[in-house]
């Protein structure tokens, strides 16, 4: 028999006995909701959280560093010697930006400086961003906004420098304050920064300037520059809530530059001095080169390469990997609690479709007088196992998507009570209805072999016998 | 249980020439239905052969049975046998669907069969809402559907009023006649027999009793000569 012929029929002999076979066909379809319904939730969890860990930058950054600087020179004994190591220059940096898989590479501009705000002094470590850190989580629930651009005479503060600013010392017990309640004040205002600036000793050396040459005699060589006093007037254009640098312990700066502004600054660094050591070096040398790697589980790889290149990295260990194999068994868990009840189902198409048989003897009998061969049998009762699978599938996604919703609903109003932000803990991608439908039809199917089977070797004439 | 053998077709060696029409007499468990059985291919012998053009069914794969139950035989019942949840058209067509006929095909062939048989214009109609003769004829529409060489009958007016059977039994005479037909009918109704049939087997407890050509019918040339 041809497929449409065979759907037909099967379709046909479901429409008979129509109660029955759509309370089998319901059962499939609540086995498949369950599933579609667990494995959403668990596949919206371990998005929610790896899209917290993306987005927090804490495990998709390296730190790229030369052997010259003195971090990290004990924790990794392969890293070539400090005499050895290549100079962390622009070359360098455009050189990390090519690996593979990274995304960008920026320096690292980070330094003490006095900020006056109302006359008063505050003295503070201030760090560059680069235009991309906007997606960063840290920035979300900030007042004010991002940088307008990448040279923009602006700041952003955080908010604990806010109540410095302010005059606002954090007491002891008392509840953290809002950004909201900092930020309006401060947002618009203007803050004057002192810095030191680095310029070559060939410029004319302005009022308090210093000399600073290569250790020993060549004073006056092309590696001398001179020090220069600045200020550089600062727009507040943001206050953030979160700690954009959390990972950078006790050195996080509290006061963020646009990157192209502060490189444009040349402000002295405190590794500059060690620096003049290298000799003529007509680019600009990075203290730090923070490398943005696409997914946290390129990290190893990227690091390995840079490595290769001379320099020390550093980066945190990705602990999105526990994390996602967590996600993995709970999957696992969630699938197999939503299996059982399809298992269940299963066992109702099998019992439907044996009924089948008993109350179609005589029918079977029939198509097999007038030619039916025992695969048109067999195929028949497959057919028809594998509609209801089917049927039941696309409902039990529809319905399974429905629950999944309607948690996600009930835990946001939950949520909301608690004063917590809603977000989305329930993911319904393609390839699980996809595969949930697929699934529901072959565990129909396989339902279907035992009753098929035996309605293939029905004897004809016996079955024929049977009233 | 305690199964005992019992040997319902038991040394019965006949052969039946093309374009015969052949009754099976005997009376209940007289191994005539499964005599039929067994030149229909829904059954085997445990020894012996079944040769129909040339081939032994006994030795016949049950796909190869399928096929020759499909394409050399029709077969039509005491209780006629139609497919309750499908139309005439449909039941009418079903061989024509194991034998993978394209549809447009199929139609045609199943309204010419109905047509032959009187009931085009009950094509749409389910078994239920006809009368017996009428559900007999689907049946003898459905057994010719694929052009059979052989027809095989059994009891096929058991259930029917004698004004009726007649009617069916006129058909079937027809077609062995013009399609040139071999029939083989199982009844216990001896004048039925002999009032169709050119040749009659008599058959009792399996073993074969009588083999002789029927004087009486009308359609058997010699009878009337």
């Amino acid at each position: 028999m041809k497929i449409p012929d065979i759907t037909e029929l099967a379709l046909r002999n479901l429409r008979e006995s129509m109660l029955r076979n759509s309370l089998t066909t319901v059962g499939i379809s609540v086995g498949v909701a369950s599933l579609v319904a667990m494995l959403s939730l668990g596949i919206g969890l371990q998005q929610l959280a790896s899209r917290r860990l993306v987005k927090s930058g804490l495990f998709d950054t390296i730190i790229v560093t030369s052997r010259r600087d003195l971090r990290g020179r004990d924790e990794d004994r392969n890293a070539p010697l400090p005499g050895e190591s290549r100079i962390l220059d622009e070359g360098a940096r455009q050189e990390i930006e090519r690996v593979p898989n990274v995304i960008e590479a920026y320096p690292d501009i980070r330094f003490v400086t006095e900020l006056r705000f109302d006359d008063k002094p505050h003295l503070t470590v201030i760090s560059a961003l680069p235009s991309s850190a906007k997606s960063n989580d840290a920035f979300e629930g900030m007042q004010g906004r991002f940088f307008s651009s990448d040279g923009a005479a602006e700041v952003i503060l955080q908010k604990s420098f806010a109540e410095e600013l302010l005059g606002k010392a954090p007491a002891r017990g008392t509840p953290e304050p809002n950004v909201r309640d900092l930020a309006s004040p401060l947002l618009g205002k203007e803050l004057v920064m002192r810095y030191a600036q680095r310029a070559p000793s060939q410029s004319q050396p302005a009022s308090g300037t210093a000399k600073v040459g290569s250790p020993g005699f060549g004073a006056l060589d092309d590696s001398s520059y001179s020090v220069v006093s600045r200020e550089q007037t600062l727009k507040i254009v943001g206050v953030c809530d979160l700690d954009p640098e959390s990972m950078r312990g006790p050195t996080r700066a509290k006061v963020f530059l646009p990157l192209k502004l502060a490189e444009s600054l040349h402000v002295m660094q405190p590794t500059d001095l060690r620096e003049v050591s290298r000799g003529p070096n007509e680019q600009p040398v990075y203290s730090s080169v923070s490398a943005r790697v696409k997914s946290p589980a390129q990290i190893q790889a990227v690091e390995d390469a840079i490595k290769k290149m001379g320099f020390t990295t550093f980066s945190l260990l990705d602990a999105s990997q526990s994390l996602r194999t967590f996600f993995k068994v709970l999957d696992l868990f969630l699938g197999i609690f939503g299996s059982l009840a399809l298992a269940v189902a299963s066992i109702g198409i099998v019992n439907t479709l044996v009924m089948a048989i008993l109350e179609r003897r005589r029918e079977i009998g029939v198509m097999k007088a007038i030619g039916a061969s025992d695969g048109d049998v067999k195929k028949l009762f497959f057919a028809e196992a594998g509609a209801m699978g089917i049927l039941g599938g696309f409902t039990g996604v529809a319905l399974g998507w429905a629950i999944g919703r309607v948690i996600n609903l009930g835990t946001n109003i939950y949520l909301k009570r608690q004063s917590l932000p809603p977000d989305n803990f329930w993911s319904v991608p393609w390839w699980l209805v996809l595969s949930a439908i697929g699934f529901s039809f072959i565990v129909s199917l396989i339902s279907g072999l035992y009753p098929a089977g035996r309605a293939a070797r029905l004897d004809p004439v016996q079955a024929l016998r049977y009233e | 249980m305690g199964e005992t053998l019992i040997r319902a077709v038991d040394g019965v060696s006949i052969a039946i020439r093309p374009g015969e029409f052949v009754a099976l007499l005997g009376s209940s468990g007289s191994g005539k239905s499964s005599l039929l059985n067994l030149i229909a291919g829904l059954d085997r012998p445990t020894s012996g052969s079944v040769v129909v053009q040339d081939r032994d069914l006994a030795k016949l794969s049950r796909e190869e049975l399928a096929k020759y139950r499909l394409l050399v035989v029709g077969m039509v019942f005491q209780s006629f046998n139609l497919i309750a949840n499908m139309t005439l058209a449909e039941n009418v067509e079903l061989p024509l669907r194991f034998a993978e006929v394209d549809r447009g095909l199929r139609d045609d062939l199943a309204r010419q069969a109905l047509e032959r048989v009187g009931l085009r214009a009950r094509m749409n109609h389910r078994p239920s809402e006809l009368s017996g003769g009428e559900q007999q004829r689907a049946a003898l529409a459905r057994a010719l559907i694929n052009r059979p060489k052989i027809l095989l009958a059994d009891e096929p007016t058991g259930n029917l009023d004698s004004h009726t059977g007649t009617e069916i039994m006129d058909m079937v005479r027809q077609f062995n006649r013009e399609l040139g037909m071999t029939v083989v009918m199982v009844t216990h109704e001896r004048p039925l027999a002999e009032r169709y049939a050119q040749r009659m087997i008599f058959l009792a407890d399996g073993k074969l009793m009588d083999d002789r050509p029927n004087s009486v019918s009308a359609g058997n040339i010699r009878g009337e000569a």
